[in-house]
Order: structure tokens, then sequence, then C-alpha cells
């Protein structure tokens, strides 16, 4: 795939994905603890949303990037608008403004996603799995 | 503590906290108060911390985590 083709990918998953979620992982097994907990928030809202694991091709985090303005992962949009990345949604998930953003019911209990273990030693490039 | 000047310089007069979360020197969490949010979206609050650091974050800055507020 060229660059060109992985960013029109991108941006038509943005554009037909009412709730399309960027991610390290897939969400039942995110890669990282920010993805699991952007996932888990999404997850305990009971909404159905679309993810894109970016970790098969650095260049699908570049154009992203490239196209949010935004420099980390993961990333959520809302009807073609990037919402945040996980501070955001968690943040919003607690006031209960995503829920009303999704038309979801506001979560019942607070949310206390499981620790996640960060991989703390490893650069960038490796964190691409090779399979 | 040099990810604390760096928002400080940047954002005159903000407040800010930063606790490097694993001891490591690349997972860092900060919170900043600053007038300058005042009207922003939360995106753009982030943002701005963000424009800070350019290629830094993703880079030695593996995970930057951002709690913005206005005073």
């Amino acid at each position: 795939m060229t660059n060109d083709e992985i960013r029109s990918f991108i941006e038509n998953a943005i554009k037909e994905n009412k709730v399309m979620l960027f991610m390290k992982g897939v969400p039942n097994q995110p890669a990282c603890g920010f993805s699991a907990r952007t996932a888990g928030a999404l997850n305990a809202l009971g909404v159905q949303y679309a993810a894109l694991d970016i970790l098969p091709d650095p260049r699908i985090r570049e154009e992203l990037s490239g196209l949010s303005g935004w420099p980390t992962i993961p990333q959520l949009f809302v009807d073609g608008e990037l919402v945040g990345g996980s501070d955001i949604v968690i943040e919003m998930f607690e006031s209960g403004e995503l829920a009303e953003l999704l038309g979801a019911e506001p979560p019942e209990q607070p949310f206390e996603p499981e620790p996640q273990p960060e991989p703390v030693q490893r650069g960038i490039g490796l964190e691409n799995r090779l399979d | 503590m040099e990810l604390q000047k760096k928002i400080e310089s940047a954002l005159p007069g903000a407040e800010v906290t930063v606790e490097d979360l694993t001891g490591g020197g690349d997972h860092f969490r900060a919170e900043i108060v600053s007038d300058r949010f005042e009207g922003l979206s939360r995106i753009q609050q982030h943002k701005l911390v963000y424009d800070v650091f350019g290629d830094e974050i993703g880079g030695a800055i593996h995970a930057l985590s951002i709690k913005t507020s206005c005073p």
C-alpha cells in the first residue's frame, strides 16, 4: 500500500464509522494501557464502534497523526470529528459527556479500568509487532 | 524538571505539575492550570501542550498524560 492509499483508508474509516477508534492492538487485546482504557470506556457504555490497530504498519500512525494533528494514540473520532486521546475520553466518560455525545446511557458506576502495565523499556520503533 | 520548565515558558503564568510515572524519564503525567485554556475545547487545550514538545512526543517522551483546566 502506498502512503496515499493508507491515508484514504483512514479518511474513509473516519467518514464511514460514527464511532471510530484508532488504537494499539484491538479492543479484546489492547497493546497499550492508554488504548485499553479508551476502548474500556466505550465498552462500558455499550456503544458500537469500529477500531483499527495502528501497529501493523508504522505509516498508519504517521498518516493518522498528519491528518488529525494529534500526536498520540489512541484517537477517538465521533461523527468524523476528533474527540481526543485517552485523557480526554476518560474525563468525558467520568463526567457523563461521552455518554451524551454517543447517545448512550450514562455509566452507573465510576469507571475503574484495570491497571495495564506499560511496556516501559521499549522504544517507539520496537512496538510494532512483526507478525 | 525540564518538562515542567518547557510548559511553563510556553504558557507563561501556568501552574504546572509534572509527575514521572515510572521514574524512567519517558512516561509523564502533567497537570496544567492556565488562563490560556479559557474558551478552548479540550482538544485545543491538549494540542497547545503537545505543541510545546513537537516530535518529542512518541520519541523521547513515550507517553504524556495531560489534564488541563482553567484557573
